[in-house]
Formats: C-alpha cells, sequence, structure tokens
C-alpha cells in the first residue's frame, strides 16, 4: 500500500475517501434517524438525469448532477411534507424518472461514453485535485450548517411533532437536510456510483448508532467507520485489482453482517 | 375573556375529505383540569394538535391565551405518547430535557447555563436526575413518561397538554402520576388526552367527550348523553371502582 501512496491519483483517492467519509458520516446519520433512506437512494438515482444533461450541453456533470439533485430534493421535501402517505411512491416515480432522463439524453449524445461508468459505479482512483478542493469546500459548509442547526436538527430527528410546538422551523430545516444530503449524495457518488451511495450513506450510521451516547457522537463514529470501509476497500481494490467501488461497499456490508451478529450475540447473553 | 387559557371556536377538520372534527367549540379556563375524552380515531389526536398548532384547522380558529398557537410556543408545555418515540435513537435523558428550553432559545439554539439548571431542576422534580446520562430507550416506560413530563416543564409552561398519558405506565405509577398532576395544577392549566377511563379517576375538574363533535361538561363525571354520544356503550365505566362519582345518577 505505501508504494502505492507515491502516485498522486491514490493520494487523491484517500484524500477523496476521506473527504466523503465526513459528508457521509455526517448526513448518513442524519438520513438513517429520520429515516429518510429511501429519499437519499431517489436522489442518487436521479441525479443521473444532471449527468445526463451535462454530456447533452456539454457542460460539468458534477455541477449539473448538483443542480439537478438539488432541485429533486426540493420536490422531494415538497411531496413528503404536504402527502406523506403517497411520499413514497412519487420518490419512486423520481427516483426512475430521473434515471430515464439520464440515459435518453445519454443516447442522443453521440461519442465517447466511457464516463458514464464512473457515475454509475464510482471513480475515486481518477478524482481530480479540483474535485477534492470542491469535496473540501462542500464538507466545511456541512459541518458548519449542522454544527449551527445542531440542536434543531437532533429536535427534529428524534420528536418532529414536540420540535413544532417549540416553535423550531422543522419544515425549513427539512429542506436544509434534504438540500445538505442532495450535494453529499452527488460527492459521494465520485466515490462508490450512484448504485451504492446508499450504502455507504447508511451502513456506517447504522453499526454507529449501537454505541453511540448522542447524534453527534454517533456522527463522528460514522465518519470514522466510513474512512476504515473506505481504505481498506481501496487497499483491497489496489492489491486485487477490483473495482474500487464495489470493494468499498463489499467492506462496509461485511461489517454491517458482523456488527448484525454482534448485536444477536449481545442481546442472547 | 382574561381567564380562558384556551378558545375554540367553530373548529372542523378533515382528512382527504374524510371529517375528523365538525364544528367544534370550547373554551378552558386558566387554572382548569381538562381531560378530553373519546374512542380511538374520535378525533382526540387532531384535536390535540390543532390546539399544539401542528395542524391547522380547516375551519374556525383557536386562540392560546388570546393568541395563535404558534405564537405561544414558549407557554406551552406538551407530553406526546410514548409510541411515537424511537427507542433506538442515541440521545441521553437531559438532552431530551433540554429540549424543553427550545422555544425560549434564539435562532441558533445554543442551551445557556440557565437552560441547564431549568432543565435539570425539572429533572429533580420528577426524581430522573440520577438518570440524566442514561439513554431514553433505555427506560421503562413510566421513567421515559418522567422525562417527557421534565421536559415540559423544562419550558416553564403555562398550559401543558398530555396524549394518552396511562398508554405506558403501570397502574401503581399512574396514582402517583394524578398525584403529581394534582400539584402542577396549582400552577398551570392540564389538558389530558385519553380513550382510558382511569383518567377520570384523576384530580380532573371537568371533561369533554369528543366524537368528531364535541361535548363539553363543566364537572368531572360523564352524563349519559355524552356516553351515548361517544362510545354508545358505557360498560367500561362501570367496571372499576372509581375514588368518585363518574356516571351520574339516574333521574327515573
Amino acid at each position: 500500500m505505501l508504494e502505492a501512496l507515491q502516485f498522486e491519483f491514490m493520494r487523491n483517492a484517500l484524500w477523496a475517501g476521506l473527504l466523503a467519509s465526513v459528508a457521509c458520516g455526517i448526513i448518513g446519520t442524519l438520513v438513517v434517524v429520520n429515516r429518510i433512506v429511501f429519499i437519499s437512494g431517489g436522489i442518487a438515482h436521479a441525479a443521473y438525469g444532471g449527468v445526463g444533461i451535462a454530456f447533452f450541453l456539454g457542460i460539468s456533470p458534477t455541477f449539473s448532477a448538483a443542480v439537478f439533485s438539488l432541485v429533486m430534493a426540493a420536490v422531494m421535501a415538497t411531496v413528503t411534507l404536504r402527502n406523506k402517505q403517497r411520499a413514497d411512491t412519487i420518490i419512486g416515480v423520481l427516483w426512475a424518472l430521473g434515471m430515464a432522463v439520464g440515459i435518453i439524453l445519454i443516447d442522443l449524445t453521440s461519442g465517447y461514453r466511457v464516463d458514464v461508468m464512473s457515475y454509475l459505479f464510482g471513480s475515486i482512483l481518477a478524482v481530480p485535485s479540483d474535485d477534492l478542493i470542491m469535496m473540501v469546500v462542500l464538507d466545511v459548509v456541512i459541518v458548519a450548517v449542522v454544527a449551527f442547526f445542531y440542536n434543531g436538527f437532533l429536535a427534529l430527528s428524534f420528536d418532529e411533532e414536540f420540535a413544532q410546538t417549540m416553535g423550531v422551523p422543522v419544515k425549513t430545516l427539512y429542506f436544509i437536510l434534504l438540500g445538505l444530503m442532495a450535494l453529499s449524495v452527488v460527492m459521494v457518488i465520485r466515490v462508490v456510483g450512484l448504485i451504492l451511495v446508499i450504502a455507504l450513506l447508511t451502513i456506517p450510521p447504522y453499526i454507529a448508532e449501537k454505541f453511540s451516547v448522542s447524534l453527534a457522537w454517533m456522527m463522528v463514529f460514522s465518519t470514522i467507520l466510513s474512512c476504515i470501509f473506505s481504505f481498506t476497500g481501496l487497499w483491497l481494490s489496489y492489491a486485487f485489482n477490483l473495482t474500487s467501488g464495489a470493494t468499498v461497499i463489499l467492506v462496509a456490508s461485511l461489517f454491517f453482517f458482523v456488527s448484525l451478529l454482534w448485536g444477536r450475540a449481545r442481546v442472547s447473553t | 375573556m382574561e381567564d380562558l387559557a384556551v378558545e375554540v371556536r367553530n373548529v372542523s377538520f378533515a382528512y382527504d375529505g374524510h371529517p375528523v372534527l365538525r364544528d367544534v367549540n370550547l373554551e378552558i379556563r386558566k387554572g382548569e383540569f381538562l381531560a378530553v375524552m373519546g374512542p380511538n380515531g374520535g378525533g382526540k389526536t387532531t384535536l390535540l394538535k390543532i390546539l399544539l398548532g401542528i395542524l391547522k384547522p380547516a375551519k374556525g380558529s383557536v386562540l392560546l391565551f388570546g393568541k395563535h398557537p404558534g405564537e405561544m410556543a414558549h407557554k406551552i408545555g406538551y407530553v406526546p405518547q410514548d409510541t411515537n418515540i424511537n427507542k433506538e435513537f442515541p440521545i441521553s435523558v437531559m438532552d431530551v430535557t433540554l429540549m424543553g428550553r427550545l422555544a425560549a432559545l434564539g435562532s441558533g439554539w445554543r442551551y445557556s447555563a440557565t437552560d441547564r439548571l431549568l432543565a435539570r431542576q425539572a429533572l429533580e422534580r420528577v426524581k430522573m436526575w440520577d438518570y440524566r446520562h442514561r439513554p431514553v430507550g433505555r427506560l421503562s416506560g413510566g421513567q421515559r413518561q418522567r422525562v417527557f413530563i421534565a421536559r415540559a416543564l423544562a419550558a416553564n409552561p403555562a398550559i401543558l397538554f398530555m396524549d394518552e398519558p396511562t398508554a405506558s405506565v403501570d397502574k401503581e405509577f399512574q396514582t402517583e402520576l394524578f398525584e403529581f398532576l394534582k400539584e402542577l395544577n396549582t400552577s398551570m392549566t392540564i389538558v389530558v388526552v385519553s380513550h382510558d377511563m382511569a383518567v377520570l379517576s384523576s384530580y380532573v375538574k371537568s371533561v369533554a367527550c369528543l366524537n368528531q363533535t364535541l361535548y363539553y361538561h363543566d364537572a368531572a363525571e360523564i352524563t349519559d348523553e355524552m356516553m351515548e354520544m361517544a362510545y354508545h356503550c358505557p360498560v367500561e365505566l362501570v367496571a372499576h371502582g372509581m375514588p368518585h362519582r363518574v356516571l351520574r345518577r339516574h333521574e327515573d
């Protein structure tokens, strides 16, 4: 592994893994405790529409995916707040619609398409330095916003109705949360691809929840776990020449099942 | 008008065209201890959410101390049903109690030393201070309810709303709870919403029965008309030995 670090792409990959882990740990924790995993999946897949638009118009895919995801997040937030019963159906439709728009627009775009795969399965080994700077900026925004509104997010997540009676603007916070989630999803897509984003957003917080005493610690533990999964996956993919995104998720899933078994064993003793 | 804590005028509410509340009128005086009784699905929770400002009535108006519920957040204490809580959530008893201070904070929501002191006093009042570091998910139903009461008290409320207070509490703790509410009632208005007749064995001063429409009675007893309207079946009432009369004597 150490000799691999002399390559810039490898150093960038490690940085990308670390930076994505911070976003995953913080936003993933809020996603898991608020039970909005399905929305995060919807946004991740709908983001492909943004990638399609970018290829069609010849603009930056990351920028386009970010804008498109933000719009989708706003629509999904509105739908869930207006009609909780039907929300999952509508999110499912948007999920598929985004993918379909992306696929059709890429069909309509002539030329080289190898980049498209990197959005589906991630390309942590090909993260340019510019993207790393963007990831740092996004991490700073996420940490700052969540730290500032921490007690509001905590109240919203634990007991939304009580938070409302206390005058906490839960709807505004919910929009902010989905917005941050959309941006995080686009960032994590760089690392593991949009198909596997949900796993990296949910597995670390799920494991962390079991031994966390507060939401803040759950965010910290999730970030650390996410780092461990990313680095281990990256090392395995380098050593055995495997697809990096899938290897990262395989490592995470392995930990997930071990934690399940460990939890069971602890309960039965 | 000065002494009214709650004023509900001609409130109606419907979910997807299905009416839940019809033309509800209710006045609650300050210092009142009201039990809103009624069958499940009779609109109790909906009315409670309207009083708390969580739902907006489709028709009619609600005033808390002469103002809209949204403006009165700092006067409201709310104790929800235990079942609505995610027991896996990583949060300590102290952090839950502090949430009662949210209405009094600015937009940054930072707790001050005063907030912590008020949370501590509230926890001591319900005898849960020793459990302050414990995750709420690892408490018993009765202990968790105490914490939720502490959270409501930390807000220093003028009115306390409780949703199904007897639901996850054993009989022994119920008596203790009712004594505690009686004591609280000396300094605040209390509204309890429940389908459980055991609530009537507490120190309620008046009863309202709700089944889409609301029938108010200015005494701690349920009249035959209320029974008829709300339940169509008075069996449950007669079963327990109540400390004071619940059913009015038949006049015939």
